[in-house]
């Protein structure tokens, strides 16, 4: 909730910030800066005081999907950047999470094998993770650059649909279907003061609140504009003296290097690295859940994240209370969620193209109108 | 040298599929101007129907009937029940939603029928004729080939001699001329959706029994390479989708019987990039690609 | 002599600001209305709004004694409006010979479409011999005829003409303008046509009314428009 909050001010904030930009660019970027720079200081706070309540419960479950929360909104944050600012529709981030996975786990397994099992090797680990995707990113991107509407998003599905693939074509570096599996680095000196769920959840906020802090200055920033301007109208920019090409590969780019982190942060946090966890479907996911979450604002990106957590395990928790028996109870596992995920993704695309974020920012539209009215 | 004509009689078999699958999204591509990223979840649906009617029934023919039927509705369905209703002044939301599309029906069939293999028989033998030593085409790829061809001449005829033809290519270069004319152009429009889907199924039975069997993804690395047979053809050309297909299965083919079994995917990607690149109208348009 | 169009207070637009304000005209059956005006005076709003493409937020179109707001688009062309909308409209991806027959699709008599096809063949010669050519191959004043032959095919009673003169040499234009008046004469066709070119549209028309701005200013003989100077140097320009 903070952090929605947090990255809903810097949205109202960036948009003041184009307003007067013309005129006091310097000075307001500035103050924009250290803006951000202050929430992203309340949400590491607010975060970590939120993780160890949650290591208070005793569930250790709790931190675990706060960590998945934050892997995923790396990426959607990455994606939402993409297709809401830059209006590139990218379906293959489901791989280039992938990429950055297998860049964390390949590395981890590396260090292992030399005896270096320091917590340092899994920071190089989310490194070499980011620097894979964002290579593969920069490749893809040279390529989409060239590419329009459908013509993308049938290139960037074949890249979802290929890159698992590859990890059954290479499979002595890839290890086939059954994945790369180890053991993330821990802090485990002290095991009592600090579980290694608890662990992984720090892990996962440092890097969300870091990817959401770059992705708000970028948006806010000269580059910002032109990358919106970009996908709102293509001509009109190219007619201002942008550059669209180099624009959108710097964003596919970047976008590419959010999503590596989110997927070599979940390889950290699950302790493997297989091709079924970023098969097409968590494409779509992802897709799905900045659609539904609000495109075009990074809060919906959070939204978006909180769902790819959120409702799997409800409806997970549903079957298991309907005490179904168990070929349809395995029927319906994951199925459920995946149709509610269409299902919603349908309805918000026509009834409410804005979103969860759209909703949230028109109740909190009209709650204020409500005060300033009741005020004078 | 025997190797090549096998490879070759295969990769006509396999590129007639992709064909008849690459034809039902030019022709929702030019009635609306949608890539229809639900085609293989549709064709999976109707084959899941079929696999049903013929289970019970014992007769693949009622299968196949019912596929072509369940293809035609539910193309209409999605047509009147949700993509009509989407803001199509953004490319992205039509895809977006076909996904959503896709994503509902993938779950509706694994909630069903369950996410394992199910076995998936054609009518026909698979074993290839022994011709001077050499296997050739199996009675199976013949009932694909004639299949395919006889969608592919139906349409023709359907578009260039009817009126129902003219009214929907009408309908699809100039809406509003059309409806002045008196065209029901929407109704045009579910027409060609429906049509299209049905094309999608009748690739779907074809392809299915020879690959590891019914299964909620079962068309998607089909649907992968339809559209880089259409891309190859150029999304607005009928006679390209069908060229095209017969050559992204050529293609496949040859890459997975001189490189590696399992390339499939990589050479589909490649061959996608190299197309997008080198001619992105195409390689059979006529018309220049769209530059900014 | 009765009007076989009303057009009575129409306001249309699209989106907050109307386009056309209070707009009445009526056209008498049989004569040849032209309605001229500047660019953006909402001539082709106003013809949008006729025939239902654009619905009006006031008023009421009454075509031979129905209100038109109670007639779906497509069944304009049943009840003998037929439109012509501005750019001409020939489908250029078909052949003349398709845009023809595409005029008389709606007809359940199929001899009887034939028979309208033939007719229009033997008023527009030039057709004819392009029949099989696609209509993109076609010159400006050979669309004009296509677009003008395909609304004929519907034999109707009235017919919107949306700036046929545009882009077209002075020669075609006057072709054009005559062949209104052979119909007007021959087959008792009512016209309301749309038109930028004041001098060409009033050497045929019987009745001129000029928009400005959304609003009917002037409305009243073609003779008295093509007569008065005081009001062709206000109003037209000229």
């Amino acid at each position: 909730m903070t952090a929605t909050e947090e990255v809903e001010n810097t949205r109202t904030q960036g948009a003041t910030t184009l307003a007067r930009a013309s005129t006091v660019r310097g000075g307001a970027f500035g103050r924009t800066l250290v803006r951000h720079a202050v929430y992203a200081l309340v949400a590491i706070v607010v975060l970590i005081v939120l993780t160890s309540a949650l290591a208070g419960t005793g569930n250790t479950f709790l931190n675990y999907q706060l960590a998945m929360v934050c892997a995923y909104l790396c990426a959607t944050a990455g994606l939402t950047f993409l297709t809401g600012i830059n209006g590139q529709l990218s379906l293959g981030h489901g791989a280039l999470m992938a990429t950055g996975a297998y860049g964390a786990a390949l590395t981890i397994r590396a260090l292992a094998d030399r005896g270096i099992e320091a917590v340092w090797a899994v920071f190089v680990a989310l490194l070499v993770g980011v620097l894979a995707a964002l290579v593969v990113g920069a490749v893809i991107g040279a390529a989409a650059a060239r590419l329009r509407g459908p013509y993308l998003a049938g290139v960037t599905t074949v890249i979802a649909i290929v890159v698992p693939a590859i990890t059954t074509t290479f499979d002595g570096i890839f290890k086939g279907d059954q994945g790369l599996s180890f053991v993330t680095p821990s802090p485990g000196a002290v095991p009592a003061l600090l579980s290694n769920e608890e662990w992984q959840a720090y892990l996962g906020i440092g890097c969300a609140v870091l990817v959401m802090f770059l992705l708000a200055n970028l948006i806010s920033s000269r580059f910002g504009r032109q990358f919106r301007a970009v996908a709102n109208d293509e001509v009109a920019a190219k007619l201002s003296g942008i550059n669209i090409a180099r624009t959108q590969v710097l964003a596919f780019v970047v976008s590419a290097g959010c999503a590596g982190l989110g997927g070599a942060l979940m390889a950290a946090i699950t302790q493997q690295a297989a091709p079924g966890a970023y098969s097409l479907t968590l494409s779509l996911y992802l897709l799905m859940a900045i659609v539904i979450g609000g495109l075009g604002s990074l809060a919906g990106a959070v939204w978006g994240a909180l769902l790819l957590v959120a409702l799997p395990d409800l409806s997970t928790r549903i079957t298991d209370s309907l005490e179904l028996s168990p070929d349809l109870a395995q029927k319906l596992d994951g199925n459920l969620a995946l149709a509610i995920f269409g299902l919603f993704l349908i309805i918000v695309m026509i009834v409410a193209p804005g979103g969860i974020q759209g909703l949230v920012r028109r109740l909190s539209g009209r709650l204020s109108a409500r005060r300033r009215s009741a005020g004078s | 040298m025997d190797k090549l004509l096998s490879l070759t009689f295969i990769g006509l078999s396999r590129g007639a599929v992709y064909s008849a699958f690459a034809l039902a999204l030019v022709l929702i591509w030019r009635a609306a101007r949608i890539v229809n990223f639900a085609q293989g979840a549709m064709a999976v649906a109707t084959a899941y129907a079929a696999y049903s009617v013929t289970k019970a029934t014992d007769s693949y023919w009622l299968g196949f009937v019912a596929a072509l039927v369940g293809g035609l509705v539910l193309g209409a369905l999605v047509e009147r029940g949700v993509m009509r209703f989407v803001d199509h002044s953004a490319p992205l939301n039509n895809v977006i939603v076909a996904l959503g599309v896709v994503l509902v029906i993938t779950a509706i069939v694994g909630m069903i029928y369950g996410n394992q293999f199910l076995p998936f028989e054609g009518p026909f033998d698979q074993r290839p004729l022994m011709v001077g030593g050499t296997g050739l085409l199996s009675p199976y790829d013949l009932f694909v080939l004639g299949t395919v061809l006889l969608i592919v001449v139906l349409l023709a005829l359907l578009f260039t001699r009817t009126p129902v033809g003219l009214r929907m290519r009408a309908s699809a270069f100039a809406p509003e001329v059309s409806r002045l004319l008196g065209v029901n152009v929407a109704g045009m429009l579910t027409l060609g959706w429906a049509l299209a889907a049905a094309v999608g199924a009748v690739g779907g039975m074809l392809v299915i029994p020879t690959e590891l069997g019914l299964h909620p993804h079962a068309m998607d690395l089909v649907f992968v390479s339809a559209f880089t047979a259409a891309v190859v053809g150029g999304l607005d050309s009928p006679v390209g989708a069908v060229i095209g297909g017969i050559f992204v299965g050529l293609v496949l083919t040859y890459s997975t019987g001189y490189i590696a079994s399992d390339i499939t995917p990589v050479a589909i990607l490649v061959l996608l990039l190299v197309v997008l690149l080198v001619r992105p109208g195409g390689l059979f348009s006529t018309t220049a690609a769209r530059h900014v | 002599m009765s009007a076989i169009l009303e057009i009575n207070g129409v306001t249309a637009g699209y989106g907050a600001a109307p386009v056309l304000q209070d707009v009445s005209i009526s056209v008498p059956t049989g004569t040849i209305c032209a309605v001229l005006g500047a660019n953006g005076a909402g001539k082709t709003t106003l013809l949008r709004t006729l025939s239902g493409l654009l619905k009006p937020t006031a008023g009421q179109v009454v075509f031979d004694g129905q209100d038109l707001r109670e007639v779906k688009v497509e069944h304009l062309i049943r009840l003998g409006l037929a439109h012509v909308p501005e750019g001409r409209g020939v489908v250029t991806e078909l052949t003349v010979d398709e845009n023809l027959r595409l005029g008389g699709l709606w007809r359940k008599d199929r001899a009887d479409a034939r028979r309208a096809l033939d007719e229009v063949y033997q008023l527009f010669e030039p057709l004819q011999r392009r029949r099989s050519s696609a209509g993109h191959q076609l010159s400006g004043g050979e669309r004009q005829m296509l677009a003008l032959g395909r609304a004929l095919v519907a034999r109707p009673k009235v017919l919107l003409l949306d700036e046929p003169s545009l882009g077209l040499a002075p020669r075609v234009t006057a072709q054009i303008m005559a062949l209104l008046r052979q119909l007007r004469d021959d087959t008792g066709l009512t016209v309301l046509l749309v038109e930028q070119n004041v001098r060409s549209a009033l050497s045929v028309a019987d009745e001129g009314v000029v928009m400005s701005l959304g609003r009917v200013v002037v409305s009243t003989s073609a003779e008295q428009l093509r007569g008065d100077d005081e009001l062709r140097h206000a109003y037209l320009g000229f």
